[in-house]
């Protein structure tokens, strides 16, 4: 219970960070949750976000578990409202005014600059899982393979992920 | 709607005023359910696009492509930004909720159940092995992510200087998103600022 208003305090400030997406809040969600909250270890942060990509819809709602684990049921769903509650205001008024903006020159602008740096963002927090994902030989094989298939094939990414979850038991697991 | 006619005058695109006069705010929260449980694999966009356009005819390319680019210019996760648009759109703020919450809740209630059995089970050495194969083909899948979105929107070299310090902001400076967010996008924009020669928009 205790906990509550610090979800609400950190999920609100994550929430403005995901420019380009969820991932580019990563490396902010790592110091606050772990380091300064201990809400979770970085280990059960990395399995946490890697399964969520294989949950269907937004690819950021291991937040509800994040929520639960700090603050029961009602940490789930304020953990929700105050990571989706801001940006969906924000572009639902944007939204409203965006025809208005049309003529705006700015607009431009902050679109064509913003691009370049959501993808440093989306990186930067792909370093930062990669950090407590890719520790060996064999997870970095599995990351460059995923890598390959998918700048290669049409495939659906969830698939991959689960092959490396059966290729992570075998050579991972107990003998 | 009484601001029609002087939205039509100014409206770049008149297709979004009329579309979708037939969704219900039910129909919008069931669709957006639906793509929130089936959209496995991230790619939502493909999953709403098929959806909201293709199936139902709530929107026309057209409009969908517009609705996508303010989604991606502002923060927020593409597929939360979409759901809130479209249903702004079709029914106003009750159908941004709607999609929104048809979004949102099979991912969540999943990642509920998830997140308890993890909690109770995680440290089995099984399911630690599994998910050490799952967090590497995660960094993966980003990893191609990043590479397919650069080739797409990354068109100047200074884009390249862009993408490399906020990188190094981050992870080697160590300071806070938001800090680079702000400085290295500052900087990008103002590369980025609008020129006198450039036409102006969608004048016809």
């Amino acid at each position: 219970m205790k906990q509550l208003p610090a979800l609400l305090r950190v999920f609100t400030y994550l929430s403005l960070l995901t420019v380009g997406g969820g991932m580019a809040a990563f490396p902010e969600m790592k110091i606050l949750t772990v380091d300064v909250h201990h809400w979770l270890t970085f280990p059960q942060l990395v399995h946490l976000y890697s399964v969520g990509q294989m949950a269907p819809g937004p690819n950021m709602m291991m937040i509800v578990s994040i929520g639960e684990w700090a603050g029961g049921i009602l940490g789930a769903i304020l953990v929700v409202i105050a990571f989706f509650g801001p940006t969906s205001l924000l572009t639902w008024m944007v939204g409203r005014l965006w025809n208005k903006l049309a003529r705006w020159p700015w607009r431009a602008s902050i679109q064509k600059g913003l691009a370049p740096v959501s993808i440093g963002l989306l990186l930067a927090g792909c370093f930062t899982l990669a950090k407590g994902a890719v520790t060996g030989l064999e997870t970095a094989t599995i990351a460059v393979a995923v890598l390959l298939i998918l700048l290669q094939y049409k495939i659906n990414p969830a698939l991959l992920v689960l092959a490396g979850a059966i290729l992570g038991a075998l050579s991972f697991g107990p003998k | 709607m009484s601001e029609t006619t002087r939205a039509q005058i100014a409206d770049p695109s008149p297709a979004l005023a009329h579309a979708g006069a037939s969704a219900t705010v039910l129909q919008i929260f069931l669709e957006f359910l639906l793509i929130g449980a089936t959209s496995f694999g991230g790619g939502v966009v493909a999953y709403l696009r098929n959806s909201l356009v293709a199936k139902r005819a709530w929107l026309d390319d057209k409009a969908f492509v517009e609705l996508l680019a303010i989604s991606q210019s502002l923060p927020g996760l593409n597929s939360t930004n979409m759901a809130i648009l479209v249903g702004d759109r079709l029914r106003g703020i009750r159908g941004a909720l709607a999609g929104i919450a048809g979004m949102c809740l099979p991912g969540g209630l999943l990642m509920y159940f998830v997140g308890m059995v993890y909690h109770e089970h995680g440290d089995h050495p099984l399911i630690t092995a599994a998910l050490k194969g799952v967090a590497a083909a995660a960094v993966g899948l980003i990893l191609a992510t990043a590479v397919q979105l650069g080739k797409r929107s990354l068109e100047h070299p200074a884009d390249l200087v862009f993408v490399v310090l906020t990188i190094i902001g981050v992870n080697r400076l160590h300071q806070s998103v938001l800090t680079v967010l702000v400085a290295v996008g500052l900087v990008a924009i103002l590369w980025y600022h609008p020129r006198k020669t450039e036409k102006e928009g969608a004048t016809p």
